[in-house]
């Protein structure tokens, strides 16, 4: 596709996506959001960006293939239900740790672990189907 | 305890994890033996505790059952779990000499792993919507492992494979919601009590069916096995010797689970049914591999008749069928994949999978000949393999209910099977090859041969060492058959007295 | 309500049906994305329906004070729907991939994996 606003629609677009993507992921702790839905609205955007400018250049400003995103999810996931291990707590337990008063926790982990998860899952299905047709 | 349970999960995935990052990396493939490897040791350690407890179950991230999900060994699964390890060791090793270059780029090893994170997690979930989920863990990994390095035929095999077993998960998750909408539990033990308290015992007869014809056609049972002889031969021969040897039983484990477990209050109407489709499983299944020629639609034709005699084994439901029917799915998974590794080297000798196009395997390869016969012979219940044992438990079993027809077509089965491997035997092995080929094992380069040989004779000593001292096999098939007939054990380790809401 | 779900219910499986008895595999996969929205339905039905209220529960963990319907359901829905959004998608691929091999999604005339002569 060649439409002059679309693309440079799609670069203000990009930005508002991801920013907002990190902010559902966040936010989804206590409220409704989390990694499945924010990794969603990420994946918008760049697929956005690949109709625009084409899957080549979407590949290009994403630098890493994104199958190796969807895994590198899976080891955030993994590395969250593994964490219990060494502290004699039941796979995937939570764990918590308090850091200059913020309170993170594998359960964070884990929510990155999908959002990450779903943003390579899809953009590998979005570039694919792109590229075939 | 509870990391006895997760860590045979956990491992695979993290196998899988790592072998796809280096994808790219030589020797990525050794990542996923590695995990093999390690998945074995945590195996005997799962069988070692639960040979210790009976039934061991943990909750995950300690939410109590039955509201959390549940992790749960009895024999059965245990015995699974290692199995599933031990094939997953041979076919990675195997693997190494057989699949190329291209594959591996696209990530054939963490795909390999993911399907066996998959069907473990099948195994030891306690939970009907968890084992949904492991389901599709492994569907979705073996529909990328059936295209992935597949020409045109391979596409073919996979468009009816994929669209089956879809159909075969919608109605499982159909029946797995109508199960919670009516009872209010997914957990498998709170499941048992549960259902046999419904009032509307007809309505739990149909959801029972439903979850039949769902894991039936993961099963391949007559008449729902059309895709299993449709897209068995199209593959990575390394990948039809896993489909083969694991995925078609983890529909008749979870067939056994469920109707042992869950759905055992009609018993007149639902394991009336099962048994007739455990005859006719046999006999459609070993009447097809009859009228084929080639080495692999021979042997997936061979995998649909002996789903029969599992399912025999639980529609009978007696202590002694049962205990068969666990007996020859132990043997089976073994004899089956390592009839798929020998049918992958013999189609790297000779060139071909077509029975007519081959030969002379026994004159230039004697070694492959004998490596051929054990799992042959063991499959078509010569003694004193271990097919003798499963397949003369069952008979008899069936003989002791008076059941004639039943015992009738066991036997027969097993004579046509003879006939099939014999009709493998005299045109891959005895005659000459029709172009002139000597196929020799010394035409391999040697890492290779030894990549490729040493499952083979690996899993072949298992099925003699089965055959020649089956007595330990026997008492833990029959300790896990009680355990399947008397689930309270199973019960009281999940949900600990006192704690039943 | 619970009758409007479960007859829409019914007939998004009829549809499924008759889609996917047909030859065209493109329209055996909008059959099964049919039926699987069907299945979903009933599950989503199955855990009761209430009106302009949701299901959950208060800060503190205290119960809501108004009916409530069952969010389990709803919970393993929408994982359902996450995996047939998955399933689907690869299907979906496949079937462009078949066109490619084949020239055509004539589910019988693929015959390569069977051939015609082999009986």
């Amino acid at each position: 596709m060649n439409s002059l606003i679309l693309t440079t629609g799609a670069r203000l677009l990009i930005a508002l996506f991801l920013v907002f993507s990190l902010y559902v992921l966040l936010r989804g702790h206590n409220a409704p959001g989390g990694g499945f839905i924010g990794g969603l609205i990420a994946a918008c955007g760049l697929a956005i960006h690949a109709f625009a400018s084409g899957v080549a250049e979407a590949r290009r400003a994403l630098r890493v293939d994104p199958r190796t995103i969807g895994v590198l999810g899976l080891v955030c996931a993994l590395i969250s239900g593994l964490m219990a291990l060494p502290l004699g707590a039941a796979p995937f337990a939570g764990i918590w740790a308090e850091v200059a008063g913020y309170a993170i926790s594998s359960v964070l982990l884990f929510d990155i672990g999908v959002y990450l998860a779903v943003v390579g899952g899809i953009l590998t299905l979005i570039f694919a189907l792109e590229e075939t047709l | 305890m509870s990391w006895t349970l997760a860590l045979p999960i956990l491992v695979p995935f993290c196998a899988a994890a790592a072998a796809f990052l280096l994808r790219n990396r030589r020797g990525s493939g050794w990542i996923s033996v590695l995990g093999a490897v390690a998945s074995v040791v945590l195996a005997i350690r799962l069988l070692l505790a639960v040979v210790e407890n009976g039934v061991i179950a943990t909750q995950m991230s300690a939410w109590d059952a039955p509201f959390g999900i549940t992790l749960a060994a009895d024999y059965l699964s245990a015995a699974m779990v290692l199995i599933t390890a031990i094939i997953s060791l041979g076919v990675s090793v195997w693997a190494m000499a057989e699949v190329g270059q291209i594959s591996t780029r696209m990530g054939w090893h963490g795909l390999f792993q993911t399907l066996i994170g998959g069907v473990t997690g099948a195994f030891l979930t306690g939970d009907l919507f968890n084992l949904y989920v492991w389901f599709e863990v492994l569907l979705i990994s073996s529909f990328g492992l059936l295209v992935i390095g597949g020409q045109r035929k391979a596409v073919d095999g996979a468009v009816k494979y994929v669209t089956l077993n879809l159909i075969s998960t919608v109605l499982f998750l159909c029946a797995a919601g109508l199960t919670y909408g009516a009872t209010g539990t997914l957990n498998m033990a709170d499941l048992h009590a549960a259902v046999a308290a419904h009032p509307d015992q007809g309505l739990m007869t149909v959801i029972a069916m439903m979850f039949m014809f769902g894991f039936g056609l993961k099963a391949a049972v007559f008449p729902l096995f059309f895709w299993l002889p449709a897209s068995y031969h199209t593959p990575h021969y390394a990948v039809s010797a896993v489909f083969a040897g694991l995925l078609t039983k983890v529909g008749v484990y979870a067939l056994m689970r469920v109707f042992t477990l869950i759905f055992v209050g009609d018993q007149g109407y639902t394991h009336e049914i099962l048994l007739w489709v455990a005859c006719l499983t046999m006999l459609s299944g070993v009447l097809g591999a009859a009228a084929q020629s080639d080495f692999r639609k021979i042997l997936s034709f061979h995998i649909v008749s002996q789903i029969g005699y599992m399912v025999l084994g639980l529609a009978l439901m007696t202590p002694l069928a049962l205990m068969g029917g666990v007996f020859y799915l132990l043997h089976h998974i073994i004899v089956k994949a390592n009839l798929f590794l020998i049918a992958g080297v013999s189609r790297r000798l000779t060139g071909s999978s077509d029975l007519y196009a081959i030969g002379g395997l026994y004159r230039s390869a004697p070694l492959l000949g004998v490596l051929f016969l054990i799992p042959a012979f063991s499959l078509a219940g010569f003694p004193p393999l271990s097919g003798f044992w499963a397949k003369y438990v069952l008979v008899k079993a069936s003989l002791d209910l008076g059941a004639w027809l039943v015992a009738f077509v066991a036997l027969l089965t097993g004579l046509l099977t003879i006939f099939s491997m014999t009709k493998i035997w005299a045109e891959a092995f005895w005659k000459p090859h029709p172009d002139g080929r000597q196929p020799a094992l010394s035409t391999i380069p040697p890492r290779q041969r030894l990549l490729l040989l040493s499952p083979v004779i690996a899993l072949a000593l298992m099925t003699v060492v089965i055959g020649l001292f089956p007595q330990p096999f026997v008492d833990f098939a029959t300790v896990a058959a009680e355990q399947l007939l008397d689930p309270s054990a199973y019960i009281a380790t999940v949900l600990p007295a006192g704690e039943a809401p | 309500m619970e009758t409007v779900l479960a007859l829409l219910s019914g007939v998004l499986t009829a549809c499924a049906v008759w889609l996917m008895l047909s030859g065209n595999l493109l329209r055996f996969l909008f059959g099964l994305l049919l039926l699987s929205n069907g299945v979903n339905l009933a599950i989503f039905a199955a855990g009761r329906l209430t009106e302009g209220a949701p299901p959950l529960l208060g800060s503190g963990g205290t119960l809501p004070g108004h009916e409530m319907a069952n969010s389990l359901p709803q919970a393993l829905l929408l994982t359902a729907i996450v995996i047939g959004f998955g399933l689907f998608a690869f299907a979906l691929g496949l079937t462009i991939r078949a066109y490619r091999a084949f020239g055509h999604l004539n589910v019988d005339r693929m015959r390569l994996a069977e051939p015609e002569d082999d009986k």
